[in-house]
């Protein structure tokens, strides 16, 4: 395919780039990414990649839009309270860049429907707000060896890590049960700063970005802390766990379980 | 007898007349992405600047500048062999 001249215009700062180039602005274009939740995460998120041109962007949200997301969940606005999250997200990427395609699902994301909707994606973003989702997104992407990238955040903390199944580590060999239903406080508890979402969503933006272009290092076997209090990011070696019952050498985990059971939403 | 000059075989032209910077390198680019390692590409411009960006840019790049010539009162010729994929 050659490019437009307004493609030329609209990339031109990312062609110019050794590690970019035309060939490299082609794959994004190719590239199909899935992205769990339409929310602080998943906004920023799904913003860059439509300016970077990402060609299909999957993104599901069982969730419409509240006042209370609009302090962070910059795809949303306040037109739009009471809009469903993915179709609010849809026409914000959209119309940031028509050359993205945006395939919205309004469901719950779960073990019976996530294989189904990753499986024709090439990466796989984390922006949920829950542990029970992040087990199952981690659990899908090892067992269907799709490269995830993890992040959370929490009152002025996030996390980023780059998930490469068979060549890393998995979010299990960093933690390898969910923390008990209660004992870590939610945003809706805890609170969350706003922009720091944006941090952390630019940055999973970018490891989705290198992944693409194959250039860089990724965050395989490493978590990265950012504490924008002290404004300190921090990385920290997560070696693959042998053991690790779902990537390790003797999975006790080959199915998708029932994350929920017993586990309060948040 | 004349001066002897090598003559440069060339493989690929591109008019990139009338574009300024940074379109001038991004069409230059695209066009050594889409040669072989080893072939040449000459280039005719008119934007003063990229006559001096384009060539940092190219050896910036990897790829080789073999020569920048004003050709008339408004326009340049640039050879660039391609040496890097």
């Amino acid at each position: 395919m050659e490019f437009t001249e307004d493609q030329l215009q609209r990339y031109s700062r990312h062609i110019i780039l050794p590690e970019v180039g035309g060939k490299g602005q082609k794959k994004i274009l190719n590239a199909k990414v899935f992205i769990v939740g339409a929310g602080g995460l998943g906004c920023p998120v799904g913003y860059y990649l439509a300016a970077a041109g990402i060609g299909t962007i999957g993104i599901i949200d069982n969730d419409t839009i509240e006042l209370s997301n609009l302090q962070r969940q910059i795809a949303h606005n306040t037109e739009r309270l009471g809009m469903l999250k993915i179709e609010s997200a849809k026409k914000t990427f959209e119309s940031l860049n028509p050359d993205v395609k945006v395939i919205g699902t309004k469901e719950r994301i779960s073990k019976d429907n996530i294989k189904d909707l990753i499986k024709d994606y090439d990466i796989v973003v984390d922006g949920s707000d829950n542990f029970p989702t992040r087990y199952l997104v981690n659990d899908a992407c090892v067992m269907m060896k799709k490269p995830l990238v993890s992040g959370a955040i929490l009152k002025f903390e996030g996390q980023v890590t780059t998930i490469l199944p068979g060549e890393g580590h998995c979010y299990r060999c960093l933690f390898e049960e969910m923390p008990p239903a209660g004992l870590v406080p939610s945003c809706q508890e805890a609170g969350v700063l706003g922009a720091i979402t944006g941090v952390v969503g630019a940055l999973q933006a970018t490891e989705v970005l290198k992944l693409i272009l194959g250039k860089g290092e990724p965050l395989k076997n490493t978590l990265l802390i950012y504490d924008a209090l002290r404004v300190n990011f921090r990385r920290v070696k997560v070696p693959k766990n042998p053991d690790c019952p779902v990537c390790g050498a003797h999975p006790t985990i080959t199915e998708l379980q029932d994350y929920d059971a017993g586990y309060c939403r948040i | 007898m004349g001066d002897v000059k090598p003559d440069i075989k060339i493989d690929k032209k591109i008019n990139i007349k009338g574009l300024v910077c940074p379109y001038t390198f991004v069409k230059a680019k695209l066009a050594v992405e889409d040669m072989e390692v080893g072939e040449t590409l000459e280039i005719l411009l008119d934007y003063e600047e990229a006559s001096r960006s384009i060539p940092k840019s190219m050896e910036d790049h990897g790829q080789k500048v073999l020569k920048v010539e004003k050709i008339n009162d408004t326009d340049w010729i640039i050879l660039i062999k391609k040496e890097k994929e």
